[in-house]
């Protein structure tokens, strides 16, 4: 696995993987798409970099452990659904508000949140267990 | 969309759920911050548990409260609806986590900290908590998943042989039966169209009664498993063991009450005339789990796997209340499940004492500890006094009611009577 071609490409690809799953994501609400896909293909990308530049650099670049960002994923979400009290609604009632910008708005709302959650869930749960793989197979 | 407003005092039917899951994602976080765990994992119990006594009172004075998630009013949205059985049964699981949360970090706090253990203690109470307070049986199923998750964690944290042993057994049998779970409830809905569980009541006594009695054997076969009943109790010895003390205190209070928890909601509530159908199974079942129990425990000689079988013997008792289906019955079996949760958690952790005092697990070589420390031997003989059910102690009073829903039931008390006349 470890060729020059792979190390030299990885990083580029997994820059795109990245963008493109934020885009996926974003996507989600009335197109195919959506936190959870989207999680996914940022963790294929980790994991993709994992493989190039081995584990413990991977750790290094993300600078957090993916199991803090599952966990922040998973209090976003939670939150996100918590945001409905106030307004004397259920749980996880979708609440929605316009920004303004310029000329056109751009919609905001707690599904959008509590998806950009999910993909916090998948994307740090699905690459701690693709680093501990990757980790394992060094020692081994 | 049809929108009501929710009035806010019955936000405590969900913040179990949410604080539980919130203070899992805090402690994960924070994870490098050793210090605030134990105080973190305490405060969340610690809330759930207030958020359970204010859920107590309101059911208590308005009946059965429920909420529906997200507006979506049923079939569609997933509905939390809390009655007195599931409430009080929330609060006692959420009261023992406290409980088995001090003993934890009193026994090997850096090794609790190293592993991670609170965070999936707190998952496993979410996953209980929802499991009573569910109103939805796919959302039952959503809980049963995150108990299994959680208490795979916890039982094979540490790594040993034998944990990955008892995991293995554990977690397979236990994946079986959550499947067969799902199965069942694919059945049903094709069957009656719904799976809110009020929904279902309404519905089920128009259904073929031949098809909804499958669907109800299915059910007792999952719960069954869960709950480790007779012919399928054999993974429960050979696993609650295997983990720290601890642990397996909190999985044996527990876990394995949510299963027959699941039999009362669906066998007694939600398909009464499937369980009329079912009933000479349901008295075989419960006859042979409460023989199986104490023949298990006095052939077994270490201490926590003898207790496993103890556990299996409350199943029996409890299994008993569901086949006589009259308010002593019921009442019984809700009642010993409360009594079950908290004498064997109490079993366990006290074996995890006595087990620490020795440095033996075989109860053939821990002789002489009541010279070396009273206080725990008379413990153990008062837990155990308790289980075995001698009057005033807990294990008592669900077993005189069990009794008299069981002599009211057969008229073997008149058959006895005319048998001396007889004579």
């Amino acid at each position: 696995m470890n060729t020059l071609i792979f190390r030299t490409i990885a990083p580029l690809l997994v820059v795109v993987m990245l963008v493109f799953s934020v885009f996926i994501t974003l996507r989600g609400h009335n197109e195919p798409g959506g936190g959870f896909i989207g999680g996914l293909i940022a963790a294929s990308a980790i994991a993709i970099y994992g493989m190039a530049a081995g584990p413990q650099a991977t750790r290094k670049a993300m600078r957090v452990d993916p199991l803090a960002i599952a966990g922040f994923g998973v209090l976003l979400a939670a939150l996100s659904g918590l945001l409905s009290m106030p307004f004397q609604l259920p749980f996880l009632t979708g609440l929605w508000a316009d920004l303004h910008l310029g000329d056109t708005a751009v919609a905001i709302s707690t599904p959008m949140f509590f998806d950009l959650g999910v993909y916090a869930v998948v994307l740090g749960s699905i690459s701690a267990i693709a680093l501990a793989l990757e980790d394992s197979g060094e020692d081994g | 969309m049809v929108s009501f407003s929710t009035y806010p005092g019955d936000w405590v039917i969900i913040l179990p759920v949410i604080v539980c899951l919130v203070g899992a994602a805090l402690l994960l976080v924070l994870k490098q911050v050793r210090e605030v765990q134990i105080p973190l994992a305490l405060l969340s119990v610690g809330v759930v548990a207030a958020c359970e006594v204010a859920l107590l009172t309101r059911v208590l004075t308005v009946g059965p409260v429920s909420m529906t998630m997200g507006n979506w009013l049923p079939p569609f949205g997933i509905s939390f609806t809390a009655d007195l059985m599931g409430t009080s049964f929330a609060l006692v699981a959420a009261l023992l986590t406290f409980a088995v949360l001090i003993y934890l970090e009193m026994d090997a706090p850096d090794r609790a900290k190293r592993d991670g253990i609170y965070p999936l203690v707190l998952l496993l109470l979410a996953g209980v908590s929802g499991s009573f307070l569910t109103g939805d049986l796919f959302n039952l199923y959503v809980w049963f998943e995150v108990m299994l998750i959680s208490s795979f964690g916890l039982m094979v944290l540490g790594g040993k042989n034998v944990q990955l042993d008892g995991t293995v057994k554990y977690g397979f049998i236990n994946f079986l039966a959550t499947t067969l779970f799902l199965l069942a409830l694919g059945l049903l809905y094709g069957l009656v169209g719904t799976l809110n569980m009020a929904d279902v009541m309404l519905r089920a006594a128009k259904v073929d009664p031949a098809a909804m009695a499958s669907v109800a054997a299915i059910l007792l076969l999952a719960f069954g498993i869960k709950a480790a009943a007779f012919p399928v109790n054999a993974w429960l010895p050979a696993s609650y063991h295997t983990p720290p003390a601890g642990i397996s205190a909190l999985l044996a209070g527990l876990l394995t009450k949510v299963g027959v928890y699941a039999l009362l909601r669906t066998m007694v509530a939600l398909l009464p005339a499937s369980r009329d159908v079912l009933d000479p199974l349901l008295t075989a079942i419960a006859v042979l789990t409460l023989l199986i129990a104490p023949l298990g425990a006095i052939a077994e000689t270490h201490l926590r796997r003898a207790l496993g079988f103890l556990v299996i013997g409350g199943i029996g008792a409890c299994l008993a209340g569901i086949a006589l289906p009259t308010a002593e019955g019921i009442g019984g079996s809700s009642i010993y499940v409360l009594h079950a949760m908290i004498s064997l958690t109490a079993l366990y952790l006290c074996a995890g004492l006595i087990e620490k005092l020795t440095g033996e697990t075989d109860t053939r070589k821990m002789g002489g500890l009541y010279a070396a420390a009273s206080l725990p031997s008379a413990l153990f003989l008062t837990l155990v006094l308790a289980i075995a059910g001698v009057p005033p102690l807990l294990g008592f009073w669900p077993k005189l009611l069990l009794l008299e829903a069981g002599l009211d039931g057969s008229g073997i008390v008149s058959g006895v009577i005319d048998w001396a006349r007889w004579r």
